[in-house]
């Protein structure tokens, strides 16, 4: 089995306004030096044996149909660890 | 004439866009998400809700379900298709219209009467109206805030696509105030105000909402001859 990992962040320019809340919250919370929030989403997609390059292809074209939103968001797609 | 009217797990509005649909002088029909064809309907509304629960983005399940393969093909053909609230951003994730809608600018949810500017009566949902009438329909979202890059922007401006506009604050900070915009032939649109539910003046704020279940009699009955 093999994990990979797709981490969707919405684009720099679009306001993300949990984000904000978040870090209005640190400072409440006395965290100082934290000068923004951005919150995006993490998928883990386990997947049957060896990971592939054909793999990968497979996962950037779902994570564009849609895990992400082109339009708003950006994604990376990289191989993860399976935890023992 | 007859216009079909969405049901997804999760809607809320359908059956007030249902009897908009009546009200305005038309038979409606309701379609299943899981129907892979439209039953002849002759207009469909994608009405408000919260879609698969609205998990993921708003409207992004929505938007593989069965139907919308057959409703997005005959958008294509031409078929008036209305998106209101989460059909907006339905029709937005099925890229029938351009841009997205995404969380208010200040995190709550949002419901009011809602004034709006009518800024284009030439879609197959606004004929109704005059160029620049004012109406009050209630507006509930909490992702509403309408963005798209700068060049889209001024593309919908510059060919009169935005359809309706926020009068007044603003109520999630969609990008130049847009309520509601058309695809490029005009018989697609999508907004976030809610004109299903100003209908009746019993419950509602008035009958402005009327006039877009009206306007599409009369875009099918000048395509029907």
């Amino acid at each position: 089995m093999a994990r990979v990992v797709v981490d969707v962040m919405l684009k720099p320019e679009i306001l993300d306004p949990q984000g904000k809340a978040v870090h209005g919250a640190l400072r409440r919370l006395g965290f100082d030096g934290i000068r923004d929030v951005r919150q995006g989403k993490r998928f883990e997609l386990e997947l049957d044996g060896e990971v592939t390059e054909a793999h990968l292809d497979q996962v950037r074209e779902l994570a564009a149909t849609l895990l992400a939103n082109p339009v708003i968001e950006d994604f990376t797609v990289r191989v993860g660890q399976v935890a023992g | 004439m007859r216009v079909g009217v969405v049901t997804f797990p999760g809607s809320l509005d359908d059956v007030d866009a249902v009897r908009a649909v009546r009200l305005a002088g038309a038979k409606a029909r309701q379609l299943w998400h899981g129907d892979s064809h439209l039953h002849g309907v002759d207009a469909v509304v994608l009405p408000g809700g919260f879609s698969y629960g609205d998990y993921l983005r708003c409207g992004a399940i929505a938007r593989f379900a069965p139907v919308m393969s057959a409703v997005v093909a005959a958008a294509q053909r031409g078929l008036p298709v209305l998106g209101i609230c989460n059909g907006f951003q339905i029709l937005c994730e099925s890229h029938l219209l351009p841009g997205a809608l995404v969380r208010n600018n200040h995190r709550r949810f949002v419901c009011r009467e809602q004034q709006l500017a009518v800024e284009s009566t030439r879609t197959a949902w606004t004929s109704a109206y005059e160029q620049g009438q004012r109406i009050v329909v209630p507006v509930k979202n909490g992702e509403g805030a309408y963005t798209a890059d700068a060049s889209t922007l001024d593309q919908l401006e510059g060919e009169g696509r935005v359809v309706v506009r926020y009068l007044g604050d603003n109520p999630n900070g969609s990008a130049r105030a847009i309520a509601g915009i058309a695809g490029e032939r005009g018989n697609v649109v999508g907004l976030m105000p809610h004109p299903e539910h100003a209908v009746d003046a019993l419950c509602g704020p008035g009958t402005d909402g009327l006039g877009f279940f009206t306007s599409v009699l009369a875009a099918l009955s000048v395509d029907l001859g």
